[in-house]
């Protein structure tokens, strides 16, 4: 365990606004501590530029414990930085070395607009989610309860695996196509996996998968990049889930 | 895309099982040759019908590569493509394009000079000086030693292009199970050696024997 802290240098993209063209800068920071997270010594950061009457770096982060989906940053070329299934939050410092250049970029897609610096708009995962990611239940004091139907232990533990999605996007900052069908097709198999979810099961792949076209992101050309980088493991298993309920559907329509 | 790509390794079996013809025997490979040249199935069903499937599967090919490309307009300045998907699945353009540059040389070689004979000069016999002139023509492509490597270089790029396309093709479908897929991966990665190699030995074969 080193006494001494690491002298890194870091690249940020800033960017004033989504209308300015932005660039990247320069910025030192010394004596960090391995076992800060990546945010905390984004703080850190954030500190001095205040200290020094500067703009500090815009980031998104929440709950700083892996399970919001709110932190994004493209570290070092992957989506999260160099470790593996964890967040940017969840990110030491340990996995950097004293005297390292670190390189720090929002989300870049067409479907994530940059609002500042490194905060990316993901509203488009809402919409998609609007369009088709939920079930009808009729709360009217007569609701079923959800344990009184039986489901296969694989089923469930299958659309409960595809449930842990956050929803951060990293699948869409790693794929060479900016495709969110990782996401998409694990919004899908956490209903189409249960029969709670039948009754749009139909349509659901029909309308989420034209609402992610109509957001502009490409489409799966298989590299598995996106479960390489998910923070979560979500499988590639989801997405053949999806193009299998959107053939199915597309061919009854 | 997915289906389109079958389609087409299909008839590459088919394809290659015919040349493989080349290597043991001449009058077999030119009674063979002759009737997939004269049958009017062949002609006018099945050869429309890949004709199309190939120009669909190029068109769509790089559609889909310019969408894509679309989808993110400013790029990272600093990205590490290679940490988390291998070169064949992100570079299928390169090997597809080169596969579709190979096709244009491989038309002027042998489908050209067939339609010419069959369709311009009107000539259904498939005879030249008194024999069939399939092997011969065949067989005299290969002396030009650029010729050769060219196709040999072609046959890399289509079998770095099948290494990801063969078993991409059934994600694209769906088609994915715990016990199969890794069978189809390894069916998949048999494929695209063993068949691209294979055409490499035939044309070294007839570049050799001369
Ligand atoms: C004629 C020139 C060709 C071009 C321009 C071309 C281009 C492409 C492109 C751009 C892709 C899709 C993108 C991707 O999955 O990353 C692709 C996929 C594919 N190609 Fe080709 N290709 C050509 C020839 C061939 C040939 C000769 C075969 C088979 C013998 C083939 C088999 C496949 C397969 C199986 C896929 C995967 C389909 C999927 O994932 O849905 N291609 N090709
Ligand atoms: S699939 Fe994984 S990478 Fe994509 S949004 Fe969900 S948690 Fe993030
Ligand atoms: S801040 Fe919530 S997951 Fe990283």
């Amino acid at each position: 365990m080193s006494e001494k802290g690491m002298n890194l240098t870091l690249k940020i993209w800033r960017q004033k606004d989504s209308k300015s063209k932005g660039k990247m800068e320069t910025y030192p920071v010394t004596n960090i501590s391995e076992h800060m997270s990546f945010l905390e010594m984004l703080d850190v950061l954030n500190e001095q530029l205040v200290e020094e009457g500067k703009e500090p770096v815009a980031f998104d982060h929440d709950c700083r414990e892996g399970i919001c989906g709110m932190c994004s940053l493209h570290i070092n070329g992957e989506a999260h930085g160099p470790d593996r299934r964890v967040t940017t939050c969840q990110l030491h410092m340990r996995m950097f070395n004293d005297g390292d250049t670190i390189h720090i970029e929002p989300w870049r897609a067409k479907a994530f607009p940059v609002i500042k610096d490194l905060i990316v708009d993901r509203s488009a995962f809402d919409r998609i989610q609007h369009a088709g990611g939920f079930i009808s239940v009729n709360t009217s004091g007569n609701t079923i309860d959800a344990n009184a139907i039986p489901i296969e232990k694989e089923d469930a533990d299958e659309a409960f695996n595809a449930a842990t999605c956050i929803g951060c996007g990293a699948c869409v900052a790693s794929c060479k196509n900016a495709s969110a069908m990782l996401f998409v097709g694990a919004k899908i198999s956490q209903f189409s996996l249960l029969p709670q979810g039948q009754v749009e099961a139909k349509n659901r792949a029909l309308n989420m998968v034209k609402q992610m076209d109509l957001e502009g992101f490409g489409n799966c050309t298989n590299t598995g990049a996106c479960e390489v980088q998910c923070p979560k493991g979500i499988s590639l298993d989801n997405i053949a889930r999806m193009n299998r309920d959107f053939l199915s559907a597309s061919v009854k329509k | 895309m997915a289906l389109s790509g079958l389609f087409l390794i299909v008839f590459l079996l088919q394809h290659f099982s015919i040349n493989l013809m080349s290597v043991f025997s001449a009058d077999l490979f030119n009674e063979v040759s002759h009737f997939m040249g004269t049958n009017s199935v062949i002609q006018y069903a099945l050869q429309p019908v890949l004709i199309f499937g190939v120009i669909f599967h190029l068109t769509m090919g790089m559609y889909l590569e310019a969408k894509n490309r679309g989808a993110r307009p400013q790029k990272y300045a600093y990205n590490k493509a290679g940490a988390s998907a291998s070169w064949m699945s992100r570079n299928m353009i390169i090997t597809g394009i080169m596969v579709m540059l190979f096709l244009g040389l491989h038309f002027y070689d042998f489908w050209f000079p067939e339609i010419k004979i069959k369709f311009i000069d009107g000539d259904w016999s498939g005879m030249e000086n008194g024999a069939y002139r399939y092997w011969d023509h065949t067989h005299h492509k290969f002396v030009d030693p650029i010729r050769v490597g060219l196709y040999c270089a072609a046959f890399v790029f289509l079998a770095l292009h099948l290494l990801h396309g063969f078993q991409s093709a059934f994600q694209s479908m769906g088609w994915r199970h715990q016990k199969y897929t890794p069978v189809v991966e390894k069916v998949g990665y048999a494929y695209a050696i063993i068949i691209p190699l294979g055409f490499i030995v035939i044309a070294l074969y007839h570049h050799l024997i001369h």
